[in-house]
């Protein structure tokens, strides 16, 4: 008999949708799964098996009924924790809301469970989302199932980590600065970061709000898409979501699939190589530029100029943002509250609280944000950090004139060991070293498995301009059909069972 | 020279009402001078006639309709709150007692 765990999302559904499986055994299967493996992964923060079993019976209940169902209708997904779940907890990875029950659901939750697809819990995550491995969670690191030793990536680490181990097909994370994309890249899978204002923002514990974009994790090129088109498309509670249609990205990972990108131009970053990349890393991406030359693209080298400077513009805006948004954070209307003794005032309890309830990253970005806004060195910091955003924009929008696409490594290493970098900040932060530019314009941007380097999955970013994802989903489409060629079988077909 | 002294952090603290302890106010102002000496690498790039971006994208101010719709439950965000009480939050208090 097929082990359901290893289908992907659209096969799946279709299974579903054909009435060959029942949306109930696939959730069993999956819950099942989390049981066996969850101890060693620790992808979960919150399993919730009634409720998945519940939304699973439904779409068994609709199909009986003769409804036609969506093309994710009864697929498992595993939610990140930053994302709020009506009567779910919802904690953003942090003490300072643990316990807390949302009494709404944000957008993406809404449609997700509009769609039929079936949440099975709330993923792990660096404490909001602030962090590139999962090891600035309150609650503990998740792990990477190729080498449980190993960072799955962060901030979606826990959703990384569940998509790679077969616990769920699908995966939504958010990306900042890079929070789909490495994780998906060290973790063997496929992540994308919409355009800026292509997912509704309503709903998400905020971090850095003119950064912030939720995105799927999965196993294919397609199923991405797929999640994509379900929680993609303009909402009025966001004010920043953009009016447009949602790319046809399914279209466009379809048409990938036929690995022929003939006439596409690509353009390869120069200053995305370079010091501080592993050479293995370096050769799987230089594997895959001449597998792009393959399939029938032209290949050109393009300068980007200020990409060097994304790192320094991103750690004094993305702190910035976050000491202004974490001041909801006042042990007033949710979650923790330390020190109400009725003697204490208002600001006691809310230090004594905040200091109780954030972690160590978090409280080091809200002093640097603090600092960068402070007057006196706003201009030279905050101020002229904005002006390098403007400028690293002005980068692509050069390449873009030349090439339809722009490609990089989507990490300058693979999977590095738990414990490696938590005493030293840069170090750490330095692992968002490629994907930060497209997170400072606002540009697509997805990361798609191209190789191996000693043993460990290291991922492909394909960015393209604004609005223009489905160029994305193409190359990437190509690019997986491409390896599998050359492999004979997946990436992540590789990872060792667990 | 440091670009950021113990004093400094202590007082960003405060400002931000965080109760750091003297062991994270060691750790933090050595972390946070080396964090402000690498990011300041931003003030190379000459960008004296650059425009500031705030927003990546075009962002324009959005209105709705002034009518009434649905809002969340009263009692369900106050069973999410650290404490309630009579049908509304309780703060700790913010004034000083009377002389």
């Amino acid at each position: 008999m097929t082990d359901v765990t290893r289908m992907d999302a659209a096969a799946l559904g279709a299974e579903i949708a054909s009435g060959h499986l029942s949306a109930v055994e696939v959730t069993r299967a999956h819950l099942d799964r989390i049981g066996a493996v969850d101890d060693k992964v620790r992808a979960f923060l919150h399993v919730d098996a009634a409720g998945a079993l519940a939304a699973a019976g439904a779409v068994d209940e609709r199909r009986a009924a003769g409804e036609e169902l969506g093309p994710l209708a009864g697929v498992p997904l595993a939610m990140k924790d930053v994302v709020v779940t009506r009567g779910l907890p919802s904690t953003s990875g942090s003490k300072i809301l643990q316990g807390w029950v949302p009494p709404y659901d944000a957008t993406v939750t809404q449609r997700v469970r509009a769609a039929g697809i079936v949440m099975l819990g709330k993923t792990n995550m660096d404490e909001f989302a602030m962090g590139s491995s999962t090891e600035n969670s309150a609650y503990g690191p998740s792990h990477n199932p190729w080498d449980l030793d190993r960072i799955p990536g962060g901030s979606s680490g826990g959703s990384s980590a569940a998509v790679s181990a077969y616990e769920a097909p699908l995966g939504i994370g958010t990306d900042t600065g890079g929070s789909i994309r490495q994780p998906a890249a060290v973790t063997g899978l496929v992540g994308h970061k919409p355009t800026y204002g292509g997912v509704s923002r309503y709903g998400l514990i905020a971090f850095s709000s003119s950064l912030d974009q939720a995105g799927p994790l999965s196993r294919t090129v397609l199923d991405a898409a797929l999640l994509h088109e379900v929680i993609g498309g303009h909402d009025p509670a966001d004010s920043t979501s953009i009016d447009a249609p949602v790319p046809a990205v399914v279209a466009a990972a379809r048409d990938g699939a036929r690995a022929d990108l003939s006439g596409l131009r690509i353009g390869v970053v120069q200053e995305l190589s370079g010091d501080g990349y592993e050479s293995g890393v370096l050769d799987r991406f230089s594997d895959a530029v001449r597998l792009l030359t393959e399939l029938g693209a032209t290949i050109t080298e393009v300068s980007c100029p200020h990409f060097g400077y994304a790192l320094p513009a991103y750690y004094l805006i993305a702190p910035s943002e976050c000491s202004s948004n974490l001041a909801r954070f006042d042990a007033v209307r949710y979650g923790l509250r330390v020190g109400d003794d009725g003697v204490r005032g208002l600001e006691e309890v809310m230090s004594l609280t905040r200091e109780a309830g954030f972690g160590a990253e978090v409280k080091r970005r809200i002093i640097l944000g603090t600092y960068a806004l402070s007057s006196g060195y706003y201009d030279a910091y905050y101020g002229q950090a904005q002006k390098v955003r403007t400028l690293i924009s002005r980068d692509f929008a050069a390449g873009f004139k030349t090439c339809d696409v722009l490609v990089s490594p989507t990490t300058p290493t693979v999977a590095f060991p738990l414990g490696a970098r938590v005493d030293d900040p840069m170090a750490m932060y330095a692992a968002d070293l490629c994907t930060l530019p497209a997170s400072l314009a606002g540009t697509p941007a997805i990361s798609v498995p191209c190789g191996l380097s000693e043993g460990l999955p290291v991922g492909l970013q394909v960015m393209a301009p604004a609005l223009a994802d489905d160029r994305c989903y193409r190359v990437a489409a190509a690019v997986e059909a491409a390896v599998a060629g050359r492999d004979g079988q997946p990436i992540l077909a590789a990872a060792p069972s667990l | 020279m440091a670009s950021i002294s113990r004093e400094e952090v202590a007082h960003l603290a405060r400002l931000a009402r965080l109760a750091v302890t003297d062991a994270e106010l060691d750790v933090f102002a050595g972390q946070l001078d080396i964090i402000i000496g690498s990011v300041a690498r931003v003030g190379e790039v000459a960008a004296d006639d650059i425009p500031p971006t705030s927003h990546a994208l075009p962002v324009t101010n959005v209105l709705r309709p002034d009518e009434l719709g649905p809002s969340l439950a009263r009692d369900e965000v106050l069973a999410a709150a650290p404490a309630a009480e009579d049908g509304r939050f309780r703060v700790p208090r913010i004034l000083d007692d009377p002389e």
